[in-house]
């Protein structure tokens, strides 16, 4: 177990080092000059020339990547052109946000998918079947901000029950750091139940005709048990590995879901940064989120090992 | 007894309510860093507003008036301003505001090596400090704008004992002199000041804090108004304003800007401008021919905007009336590309941010050309590509705007003087380089206006930029807030607002 989790490592560290060239190289090949976003619309020549010294711009560009690696590997990520917050401290300020939203998604999808998923592969071909296949089909091909703004508009304006966006931190009030972030979760959450429920219930189909089902059937045991004992417990290893996944979907649809309900999260960081070429958050938002996918993918590796007993005497 | 215990609970939690009141306002974005030397955006300037007083303040009609100086007079020569300041003002960390911290903020605005103020400051060449309350600032030529300057970041004064302590770093706890101090900010999130107990003009101010809330999405700004969450939100986009103002809760409010939106020409920056639209001023007077202005405002902005064809708003002091905006002319549209040799059409490209109301008007903007033979060609770009092009004249036509100046100048000087530095246009007019230098330096206001007419009638026949429409700044918020008044700078001052039970 200890090599094979070693050996992930040892292949994780070189994927990291592509990202980040990669995405050093890609942001010098996008067009624009972060200077003239960042110099106002005055666009002062005096200006704009300090500026480009003080970020180092006059470099060249893998003087300016090794000087950035360099700092990096000192936990030295840089500072916001924009704010001169660092950006290490602006990571930390938003990650735990990103979290909350990714873990509550996760709870909805999960809850919502899981058991909806079960329950179309039992009763294959019913009305039951049906109508979760179209819930879940709905959930994949409605648009997260079409979605999103439909339930401000009436769980917000129109019930006054929830804030209609915005963020509060937990430590603040948990119960209303939770109600605020109850929309965007499930925003994002019902398009992962539904890639979820349709995952699970291929994989509940696949063991439910299996043999030993039969066989546990025969046995004289309650559905209940053959279903969520018997056959769950074998079909859950794909759906581990797909949550893990998922998680990468979940960023993604983080950055979308956390402009429409203006969450202060990694997503609305780095779509923000993006679009005023604030280089260094872009780079230290990147390389966290492949660390961070890449972590997510060791966890899935690992809990397959917990979860299949053939795998741990391989 | 518990009654008792329980009612008093109750009052004192009712009692608490009342007090503390804290004032939302939703931005449109996220301000750049808190420092007036070294910020640069719109909405950096409406927490300022707040936060820092200047020097001077700006009356709704544009005049200038005594905020933290309380009366200046200008030298015969033009080559100096003799200032008083006001007495008993302390900065939000206890430093006395006097004449030498004045100094210290202006050198700190012309010397700091971040500061973006550098360029508005540049005609002072010294600050004398005559006495506790006094000063002089000497300038190197007569400069009409100064005080204009000095009504916005370039006048705001920070702590000079703040200053020298935090350097550059200033703006992520700032310390000014305004009505608010600052307690927290949390990017992209919230800017929260409280209620600076000893400021000067306390009385006006009717709020506990302040609270900032960037939400760049203009339909979850309007619902987080509509759910109560915030007390007021800045600039409402025009198709939200039938919907707010149905909402019998919410108050609309708006002042045109001191900005302007338009088309810029490449006429002489760099090897792209050599094309008949840069060549050839009757192409460029036939685009402004085809367009119609008013219907443009009508169906791209609910008619919330103003129609415009210079650089200041028909509305301003510095309108040159001898130049109305005029009723579309298709015919002498067509007349003007045939007389230029494009009997059959021409085509024209042009770049526009990739966003949706750019876009919008841009496809207005094409329909009203391809009717006079102009076919318009949209690029859309993303901001800071479109940006970049534009300054190193990679373009033929441009989408712009500019969100405009207290002082004319501002809005003109720059974009169209020879050696301007946003001349992105690369016009280049003998005549309109002599007048709007002239304008900089001549004090007296007719005299200054009759220097803008002449240098707009070069530039309406010349037509490098040719513009559409003013935008206002469209305020909506609770209709429980009273006393507020819209500036046409769109800053938001809270000096006698307060929100009513």
């Amino acid at each position: 177990m200890l090599s094979f989790f070693l050996r992930r490592v040892a292949i994780a560290l070189p994927t990291i080092l592509l990202i980040s060239v990669f995405v050093f190289a890609l942001q010098k090949l996008l067009p624009g000059d972060p200077l003239l976003v960042l110099a106002g619309e005055e666009r002062d020549p005096e200006v704009l020339e300090f500026l480009r010294e003080k970020y180092r711009l006059n470099d060249p560009i893998p003087v300016q990547y090794l000087t950035w690696v360099g700092n990096a590997l000192q936990g030295d990520l840089g500072t916001s052109f924009r704010t001169n917050q660092p950006v290490t401290e602006l990571i930390a300020q938003k990650l735990p946000v990103t979290i909350q939203l990714a873990v509550m998604s996760l709870i909805f999808a999960v809850v919502i998918g899981i058991p909806a998923g079960i329950l179309s592969a039992y009763r294959k071909g019913t009305v039951t079947d049906y109508v979760a296949n179209v819930v879940a089909l709905s959930g994949l091909s409605i648009p997260n901000f079409w979605l999103g703004i439909m339930l401000i508009l009436l769980v917000s304006v129109k019930w006054q029950l929830l804030p209609a966006s915005g963020y509060v931190p937990p430590g603040e009030d948990l119960w209303q750091s939770i109600r605020t972030m109850l929309m965007p979760a499930f925003v994002l959450g019902t398009a992962l139940a539904a890639t979820l429920m349709r995952h699970t219930r291929s994989a509940m189909l696949g063991v439910l005709t299996s043999d030993y089902v039969r066989t546990a059937r025969a046995k004289g045991l309650s559905e209940r048990k053959v279903v969520l004992k018997h056959a769950f417990r074998n079909a859950l290893t794909p759906i581990v590995t797909l949550t893990a996944l998922l998680f990468g979907e979940l960023i993604a649809g983080a950055v979308l879901t956390e402009q429409i309900f203006t969450i202060p999260g990694f997503g609305k960081l780095v779509v923000d940064a993006v679009f005023n070429r604030d280089y260094a958050v872009v780079q230290g938002i990147v390389l966290v989120t492949a660390v961070g996918f890449i972590v997510m993918n060791l966890l899935a590796d690992m809990a397959y090992f917990l979860l299949n007993p053939r795998l741990r005497n391989a | 007894m518990k009654t008792l215990t329980l009612t008093t609970a109750a009052l004192a939690l009712l009692a608490t309510g009342v007090m503390a009141q804290d004032l939302r306002i939703a931005l449109q974005s996220d301000a750049d860093i808190l420092d007036p030397d070294q910020s640069r955006t719109f909405v950096g300037r409406i927490v300022y507003a707040s936060m820092c007083d200047k020097l001077v303040d700006i009356t709704p009609d544009l005049e200038i008036i005594p905020q933290l100086a309380t009366a200046w007079t200008v030298a015969e020569d033009g080559m100096s301003i003799d200032m008083t300041v006001r007495e008993g003002v302390v900065f939000h960390d206890g430093t006395a505001f006097n004449a030498q911290a004045v100094a210290d903020n202006i050198e700190r605005s012309q010397t700091l090596e971040e500061s973006r103020r550098k360029s508005e400051l540049s005609s002072i060449s010294s600050v004398e400090v005559t006495g506790d309350y006094t000063l002089t600032l000497n300038l190197k030529a007569p400069d009409a704008t100064v005080m204009a300057q000095l009504a916005d970041r370039a006048g705001m004064m920070i702590s000079p004992a703040a200053a020298a302590e935090k350097g550059a770093d200033f703006g992520l706890a700032p310390v000014c002199s305004g009505p608010f101090s600052f307690s927290e900010r949390v990017a992209q999130d919230r800017i929260v000041l409280t209620k600076f107990a000893d400021y000067w003009n306390a009385d006006q101010i009717n709020f506990d804090s302040v609270t900032f809330l960037p939400i760049p999405d203009t339909t979850v700004r309007l619902a987080n108004l509509q759910s109560g969450d915030i007390h007021m939100l800045e600039r409402l986009a025009p198709t939200d304003l039938a919907q707010a103002e149905a909402d019998a809760g919410i108050t609309v409010v708006s002042a045109v800007s001191l900005g302007y939106q338009g088309v810029t020409f490449n006429v002489g920056n760099g090897e792209k401008s050599d094309t008949p639209w840069g060549n050839d001023k009757r192409l460029r007077q036939a685009f402004s021919y085809a367009m119609d202005r008013e219907a443009i405002n009508q169906v791209v902005f609910e008619g919330a905007y103003a129609p415009g064809n210079q650089s200041f708003p028909p509305t301003s002091p510095w309108y040159n009336a001898e130049f109305p905006i005029e009723a579309r002319d298709v015919e002498k549209a067509k007349a003007l590309l045939a007389e230029a040799g494009f009997p059959d059409g021409i085509d024209l490209t042009v770049q526009v941010p990739n966003t949706t109301i750019p876009l919008q008007l841009m496809q207005v903007v094409q329909a009203m050309a391809a009717e006079a033979g102009i076919r318009v060609e949209i690029v859309s770009k993303e901001f800071a590509t479109l940006l970049s092009d534009q300054s190193a004249g990679d373009y033929q036509a441009s989408q712009i705007g500019w969100s405009g100046r207290v002082d004319p100048d501002g809005n003109i000087h720059q974009f169209v003087t020879t050696d301007g530095g946003i001349n992105d246009s690369g016009f280049s007019h003998p005549a309109v380089d002599e007048a709007l230098n002239a304008a900089r330096s001549q004090a007296d206001t007719a005299a200054r206006k009759a220097q803008y007419d002449a240098a707009r009638a070069i530039l309406i026949d010349e037509a490098p930029l040719v513009y559409l429409y003013h935008q206002s700044w469209i305020t909506a918020m609770d209709a429980k807030l009273t006393g507020y008044t819209p500036y046409p700078d769109g800053m938001i001052r809270l000096e006698g607002v307060s929100l009513s039970e």
